[in-house]
């Protein structure tokens, strides 16, 4: 698929900018603060309904504006479709489709797909389990958008259950209080919880090859990538336990007992201490042999911690071409699953090495869009449109 | 800011429900130009509500008399109770013409961040109902997010030791809407609740 045409009315720097755009590479070109990013952050939200940059919607609108419009014409499977999307902070977001309003804007979700690079990925290797959740969150609802429903949920069971353990915490513990209300949150959240841990579970099974795989190809030196996924239900729950053994009625027992062995502690401290929202993709790398491991024994050493910048960049990209290439290969729905590829100013970080390589990589997608401040930023092999974005104007100029 | 008694019809017209501090103005800009005896009407509508409209004694439903209608009709079967959050649940069941039994009107759903418990739910008042055994069937008819789910399980485990048959309405897909407008959730879980069809 790739995106035909955006245009936008108040949204970031922009009053109103048409961008049309076609297959193959665009680079977008202009100095620091003009606006580039604005651009493919819009085509992002679209595809994801949240942005890569910032969590909540307000720094989206231009301000002084009460809202903001993002279109996007998409050419996916032989068809084209507009998505609009209304983003009104404060108030609920609305969606059309095809110029016809629709219920929810969740509806939207898999119109179009995107797997972005930015500089901030950095963060998904030296960063706190969160944004590597929010990784693994944000692919699961690209390839299923069914999963949209359950993060929202999960994320609603576990508001309400933290208040109540705060709330009813101090009167529970000294057996005044009514526990029968916790057990229901307890099972909405072993519910719930199941659902997004055996989707996570089986997602980080689909990815570990592509990683392992994109990760050798990215580097271009010593050690391999190996992703898991360690639960807070326990150690033995992991990427390899057989589908059978991690459905979702066993993770939901499971998760039933784990919160029955914490409950006391959850009473004192007031927070929900088992469950998807304490869980973590685990990213490694494995020197077997190659290299003396750290501590003697086993190869095998968390990527946060002791990867080189380097190491830690090509762990970044590799997880974002292992979602291309898994979303790619996705042939559910209309059978065209290839995500558009956004670079947003990744090349300015890459050593010449690792630069040669991700271009080669990419090359052939079928739409990659890519901000830089400078031409040479952008690597020859991936010479296309060229795009100059100057204080609010866009301008083809090649 | 206006000048006082306007000012105070906006602040109150501002504390209902979905209105806003401008549309707050706005109606009450409305209201200073509209014919007296229009505005009168009003007052008088509210005033009637205020004074005559009460809670039914037995169910908890809006009525003008202590027991309201439905509680009043012999003909509705009374083997049967229907568990709802709010008065304006009972008003879309009853629009069905689907139900023949009675209702009890919780108040609203369990939901900590908002404070409400089960204690400020009018469940003592429903276990009282079901004291002399004349109930043989509840079912729960809570709003199916995840509030009103979490009631409906509050309940069911509650009543369960009763030996009362418990049902829960079908969340399913709503009717007259497109499949595939229907979200992820409704449809997963009309999925999960699909029926044998017997032909
Ligand atoms: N809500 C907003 N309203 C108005 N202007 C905004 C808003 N949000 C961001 N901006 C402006 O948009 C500009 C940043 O745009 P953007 O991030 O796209 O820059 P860029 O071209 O990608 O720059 P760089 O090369 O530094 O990454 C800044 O000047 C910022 O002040
Ligand atoms: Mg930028
Ligand atoms: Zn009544």
């Amino acid at each position: 698929m790739h995106v035909t045409h955006l245009s936008l009315s108040d949204f970031r720097s922009y009053a109103a900018v048409e961008l049309p755009l076609e297959g193959g590479v665009s680079a977008l070109i202009g100095p620091n603060g003009q606006g580039k990013t604005n651009l493919v952050e819009a085509i992002g939200y679209v595809a994801s309904l949240s942005s890569h940059r910032v969590p909540a919607d307000a720094p989206l609108v231009r301000i002084g504006a009460p809202r903001a419009v993002i279109r996007t014409a998409i050419a996916k499977a032989g068809r084209d479709s507009l998505v609009e999307l209304e983003i009104t902070p404060g108030a609920a977001n609305r969606a059309r489709v095809n110029r016809a309003p629709v219920p929810r804007p969740r509806e939207v979700l898999g119109m179009l797909r995107t797997v972005l690079f930015a500089p901030e990925d950095l963060g998904l290797v030296k960063g706190d389990p969160d944004g590597r959740r929010r990784f693994t969150d944000d692919l699961l609802v690209a390839r299923a958008p069914r999963f949209a429903g359950v993060r929202a949920e999960v994320e609603r069971v576990l508001k309400q259950r933290n208040a109540l353990l705060k709330s009813a915490g101090a009167s529970i513990r000294s057996g005044r209080g009514d526990v029968r209300t916790l057990d229901v949150w307890d099972s909405h959240l072993a519910t719930a919880g199941a659902e997004l841990l055996a989707g996570r579970l089986h997602l980080v099974h689909l990815l570990q090859p592509l990683v392992r795989q994109a990760y050798r190809e990215v580097s271009g030196g010593q050690g391999e990538a190996r992703i898991d996924y360690r639960s807070s239900l326990g150690e033995d729950i992991t990427v390899d336990t057989p589908p059978a053994e991690r459905s979702r009625d066993l993770l939901a027992a499971r998760m039933l007992e784990a919160l029955a062995r914490v409950r006391p502690r959850e009473l004192e401290r007031g927070v929900s201490l088992v469950g998807p929202h304490r869980d973590d993709l685990v990213l490694q790398l494995d020197f077997g042999g190659t290299q003396p491991s750290p501590g003697g024994s086993g190869a095998l050493v968390p990527a946060k911690g002791y990867a080189s910048h380097g190491e830690s960049w090509s762990y970044a990209l590799a997880l974002r071409l292992a979602s291309y290439e898994l979303l790619r290969a996705d042939t559910s729905g209309d059978g065209d699953g290839e995500p558009v590829l956004i670079l947003d100013d990744v090349f300015a970080e890459l050593d010449t090495g690792r630069r040669r390589r991700l271009a080669e990589l990419v090359a052939g997608a079928e739409q990659v869009l890519i901000t830089a401040a400078v031409p040479d930023d952008v690597p020859q092999l991936l010479e296309g449109a060229r795009i100059d974005v100057m204080g609010g104007e866009v301008r083809r100029v090649r | 800011m206006y000048e006082g008694v306007v000012q105070d019809l906006i602040d109150e017209l501002g504390r209902l429900p979905g209105v806003g501090p401008k549309s707050a103005q706005r109606i009450a800009f409305h209201l200073l130009q509209s014919d007296p005896v229009d505005v009168r009407r009003l007052v008088s509508a509210l005033t009637e509500v205020t004074e005559k409209v009460r809670f039914c004694s037995v169910c908890g439903n809006v009525s003008a008399d202590d027991l309201c209608r439905i509680c009043r009709d012999e003909r509705r079967d009374v083997s049967v109770l229907c568990v709802v959050e709010e008065p304006k649940d009972v008003v879309a069941i009853e629009k069905t013409r689907e139900f023949r039994g009675r209702y009890h009107v919780l108040g609203g759903a369990i939901s900590p961040i908002e404070g409400v418990g089960p204690d400020d739910l009018r469940i003592k008042e429903l276990l009282t109902r079901l004291a002399d055994g004349a109930i043989g069937e509840i079912i729960l008819a809570t709003d199916p997010n995840l509030e009103g789910e979490a009631t409906a399980t509050y309940l069911a485990r509650l009543l369960k030791p009763l030996g009362l048959r418990v049902t829960r309405l079908a969340s399913g897909l709503p009717v007259g809407g497109d499949l595939e407008y229907a979200d992820e959730l409704t449809l997963g879980r009309a999925f999960e609740g699909r029926r044998l069809l017997d032909v």
